[in-house]
């Protein structure tokens, strides 16, 4: 556009406007900080409710805080929830750190293979990776439970690695999980590492190998060290990924009383009993199986959203 | 060691022509990069999905092994004159539309306003993609919370302003709807991101220019920005349909069974139900495929037009 002349025929348009100017302003400031309370008006009443007593749940208004010097102030409901979930929560931490970490490592390589080395069937590949990040999970749930359980049962075909230290056989379903986990992990993961490495400069590569280097010692040298923020990236998208999934430890490990159910599965049924649910417990609950997320998604939320948008804009 | 010196003594060729010398050889050179992710791809989700195919071709049900003597296609028969499926179907596609038109719609409108000069911007926009970082069983679990008959806070407000009290979760006229807004809440933010980063590729100038010639504001949204916003809206668009889908987690979290309430099934939940619940694993297998193909459906001109234009 004609920038020469911008700079005076904006002043002249702005300045008389600087009165709507500031109603709009202030217009656009409460819609964005009213949207922002609404947003988080579910999770602030789930906080308020995980403190209260049962009475005082059915006794005060829901969005109503009661604070520790009150009547009806509690943390029995946090104490509960953690002593029925921290089995979860570690079995969460054994099954998302590693399905993480070697997700990335591997979706790095693929990606490296996709983008700078040129081999024939590539394009296969790299279409097998891109057209499974859209598949509903539902579509494979079934051999997947089947594979696990009846084929390849691990807790019977590793039998003698479960007599190691701090080893039980009901890990074998943990491994399955981590393997499943890593397997639907590989295609956005590779989409993401794919997408930035696009970018990285191919006269960098060949500049390398005028110098001798090959294929491994391109990926070691150049690669790797250019790839640390993509993996910050990667780490924090699909450590919330693999910590919130739900559907492959139920099919997997069939129900929240598996010794190796991830939090996020033996988070079912609490608060359910006889008397009725204990909203103050459930809340406490799933408030403490969202915490390892929400801590990541507070300190690296950036991270998160350039995960969604590298994967997929 | 053998490839490093090989590599040495060509590499003073134009590396294009050595590339085209190497190109059968670089595949397997290069396979340790991509074997093995590969292959548990190709086990794991194409095997699968395959493998599901097959199984819905049998009558697997309970704990034994399918017999393959006879492969048909009476699971789909079935299906298509089983009420419940059609119920489901239904619900699907109305859970589809609304949800993907509800969040494109609300996400465009929270992208404009978070692109307009405000302070925080980065903080807002954590605040309204916080949602879409939690787990849906811990949602559905909050939801449930927000939805309760007595004390919940919807049914709070809806007193207090004069509108009675209803029973959300167990009405099956509204249920839907609930679980429409519960999941949009969620997704809306998502929906922006996306929305956002295609923002970012429109230059200033486009819109000063227009100011400049006098236009109002929301009509160079309506004429020049939105129209330019079609790559974003359709990449989000295809990720939300498939999620709607395939959104299983929720649902469960909500009723704390395989069976929704009455209203609420849809074929995600229902294929999960038969399978794992009632070990149907041949019926659950055909409701499985035919959400794949549904899915198939959405994404092929999709990937098509993204190859076609070499965006992949």
């Amino acid at each position: 556009m004609s920038s020469t002349s911008l700079p005076s025929q904006l002043s002249r348009t702005v300045v008389p406007n600087f009165e709507r100017w500031t109603l709009r302003k202030l217009l656009l400031y409460t819609a964005v900080y009213t949207l922002a309370i609404v947003f988080l008006f579910p999770l602030f009443v789930a906080v308020i409710t995980s403190f209260k007593t049962r009475a005082a749940v059915t006794q005060t208004l829901p969005f109503i805080p009661v604070f520790p010097w009150q009547e009806g102030f509690t943390i029995a409901q946090w104490a509960q929830a953690f002593s029925v979930l921290q089995n979860g929560l570690l079995n969460s931490f054994l099954r998302v750190i590693p399905a993480t970490t070697l997700t990335a490592i591997l979706g790095s390589l693929t990606a490296y293979s996709l983008t700078k080395i040129k081999w024939r069937g590539q394009v296969a590949v790299l279409l097998m990776m891109v057209a499974a990040t859209f598949f509903p999970t539902q579509a494979a749930i079934v051999p997947i439970a089947r594979f696990w359980s009846v084929y390849v049962p691990l807790d019977q075909l590793l039998g003698p690695v479960w007599t190691l230290p701090l080893l039980e056989p009901y890990h074998g379903d943990l491994l399955a999980l981590i393997i499943t986990d890593i397997a639907y992990g590989l295609p956005v993961v590779t989409v993401l590492f794919r997408g930035y490495y696009q970018t990285i400069n191919q006269e960098l590569i060949e500049a390398a190998k005028i110098d001798g280097a090959n294929m491994y010692s391109i990926y070691r040298r150049i690669i790797l060290p250019m790839s640390v923020p993509m993996f910050a990236v990667v780490f924090i998208f699909h450590f919330t990924q693999v910590w919130n999934s739900f559907l492959f430890p139920l099919i997997i490990m069939s129900g929240a009383g598996h010794s190796a159910a991830p939090a996020t599965l033996a988070l079912g049924g609490l608060g359910q009993s006889l008397e009725g649910t204990n909203y103050g417990l459930r809340m406490a609950g799933a408030l403490l199986t969202a915490l390892p997320t929400v801590i990541v998604f507070i300190l690296a939320g950036d991270k998160f959203a350039s995960g969604i948008q590298g994967g997929r804009a | 060691m053998s490839t490093e010196t090989e590599n040495t003594g060509e590499a003073l060729d134009s590396s294009q022509s050595q590339l085209r010398r190497l190109i059968g050889a670089d595949a397997i050179k290069s396979m340790p990069f991509w074997l093995l992710p590969a292959f548990l791809v190709g086990l794991f989700i194409y095997g699968a999905v395959l493998w599901n195919f097959v199984i819905s071709l049998t009558d697997l049900q309970g704990f034994g092994t399918p017999s393959f003597s006879q492969l048909d296609f009476d699971m789909y028969g079935r299906a298509f004159s089983d009420p419940q499926f059609l119920f489901a179907g239904q619900n699907t596609i109305v859970l589809l539309v609304v949800f993907t038109i509800v969040c494109l719609v609300l996400g465009l409108g929270l992208a404009i306003l978070l692109d307009q000069d405000i302070r925080r911007r980065g903080h807002l926009r954590t605040i309204y993609l916080l949602p879409f970082s939690l787990a849906f069983i811990v949602t559905g679990q909050v939801w449930l919370w927000m939805y309760n008959y007595n004390y919940g806070v919807v049914n709070t407000f809806t007193r207090s302003l004069g509108l009675g009290q209803y029973q959300i979760i167990g009405n099956s006229q509204i249920i839907l709807g609930a679980i429409i807004t519960a999941l949009a809440w969620q997704f809306v933010g998502y929906t922006m991101v996306v929305y956002l980063a295609g923002l970012r590729t429109i230059p200033d100038d486009q819109f000063e220019a227009a100011r400049v010639a006098g236009v109002k504001d929301y009509r160079i949204y309506w004429k020049v920005i939105i129209p330019q916003l079609k790559a974003s809206a359709a990449s989000a668009g295809v990720i939300l349909m498939v999620f709607a889908l395939k959104t299983f987690d929720f649902l469960f979290a909500m009723f704390g069974q395989y069976r929704p309430q009455k209203g609420a099934d849809i074929l995600a939940t229902m294929m999960v139900r038969e399978a794992f619940q009632k070990l149907e694993w041949a019926y659950g297998a055909s409701i499985a495929v035919i959400l794949f193909l549904m899915a198939l459906g959405i994404i092929s001109p999709y990937i098509y037009y993204q190859y076609k234009v070499n965006e992949i």
